[in-house]
């Protein structure tokens, strides 16, 4: 019996080394969005391209989109740019921009000079509809089904690997259910 | 002794700086709202950073958030409401005290479980201490009475 005590320390280190490994690698800046399975939340805001014209979440109605947040201060952004424009332009991907926080005029500079992967625009100078969404960082990236519920966030770069392993599948899935 | 000068300068002349309170000024009615309302921002978790409640953050999206506290605040939400709007943006990571609930039952349990344990293991190191005093020394009764005659000094014991 009193052997058996001796064990405690060993099964308490065993036990505590399984808790502690489990949470090696993940990464602690990463967040579950509070919105997976909701709706998109309602917004009334301007088209990037076109002030007059007015954008409300019944713009995700039909398709299945994936939602971009982006602004020109956002070095990351830049990085993955390019993958968008090849998104957009080989995948055949809708993606939707959301361009927080940002001025109207350096943000079409930077379409124009590096191409615009963005079906639709929504320009929030004042981030309301990116507090809503909970965007935290930009670049963020929702999948929105063609209901225009929010499947997925991912936080940070989409890159082609981010694309294959996370974001394609569900963008699958939610296509195949329409 | 220069050096140690120049250093109280330095920290009297970047004193303001290093304990700057976020630029953002709020006003309030009376000082109860201010005292509530910086209780509410330091309930509140900081998304973007790992550990800082957003009174002490400076990252913009803790100003979005000091700004919105303040504006429900402003039109008579309360703390509950105030928290569950962030809630449902940000996820429970913006709570610094999780609800009960039963995924959190566990977190809030062990400390009671841990004190639990705590007091098995003194009360069983207690009891068998006890136990062993009383009977589990091993002698006979007449040993023991040898025993207490030698340490009452008792001289007899050596003829025998």
């Amino acid at each position: 019996m009193k052997r058996a005590f001796l064990f405690i320390p060993v099964i308490l280190a065993v036990v505590l080394g399984v808790v502690l490994f489990a949470g090696i690698g993940k990464d602690p800046n990463k967040l579950e969005s509070a919105l997976i399975g909701k709706p998109v939340p309602e917004f009334q805001l301007s088209d990037l391209h076109d002030e007059g014209r007015q954008l409300d979440r019944e713009l995700f109605k039909g398709r299945v989109s994936l939602l971009n947040v982006w602004g020109t201060w956002c070095p990351a952004c830049r990085d993955e740019h390019d993958d968008l424009v090849w998104l957009a332009e080989e995948k055949g991907i809708r993606i939707v921009g959301l361009n927080y926080k940002d001025n109207r005029d350096d943000a079409l500079v930077w379409l124009d000079r590096l191409g615009d992967p963005y079906q639709v625009s929504i320009y929030d100078p004042r981030g309301r509809l990116g507090f809503d969404l909970g965007v935290y960082g930009a670049p963020e990236t929702y999948v929105i089904d063609a209901e225009g519920i929010v499947r997925h966030r991912h936080v940070g770069v989409v890159n082609e690997k981010v694309w294959e392993q996370d974001i394609e599948p569900l963008v699958q899935r939610y296509r195949e259910k329409i | 002794m220069v050096r140690s000068v120049l250093i109280a300068l330095l920290l009297v002349a970047y004193g303001p700086l290093l304990t700057a309170e976020p630029s953002d000024v709020y006003s309030f009615d009376n000082e109860s709202e201010e005292q509530r309302f910086h209780n509410l921002i330091s309930e509140l978790r900081c998304p973007k950073c790992q550990n800082q409640n957003i009174a002490d953050s400076n990252a913009p999206i803790s100003k979005d958030m000091r700004e919105e506290a303040y504006q429900m605040m402003s039109t008579g939400a309360s703390d509950d409401e105030v928290v569950n709007a962030m809630v449902a943006r940000f996820g429970e990571f913006v709570r610094y005290k999780p609800q009960v609930e039963s995924r959190t039952l566990l977190l809030w349990a062990t400390p009671v479980i841990v004190v639990l344990i705590g007091l098995l293991i003194v009360a069983s190191i207690v009891i068998r201490a006890r136990r062993n005093n009383d009977s589990d020394s091993g002698l006979t009764n007449d040993e023991r009475e040898r025993a207490s005659r030698i340490l009452s000094g008792d001289g007899s014991e050596r003829s025998s």
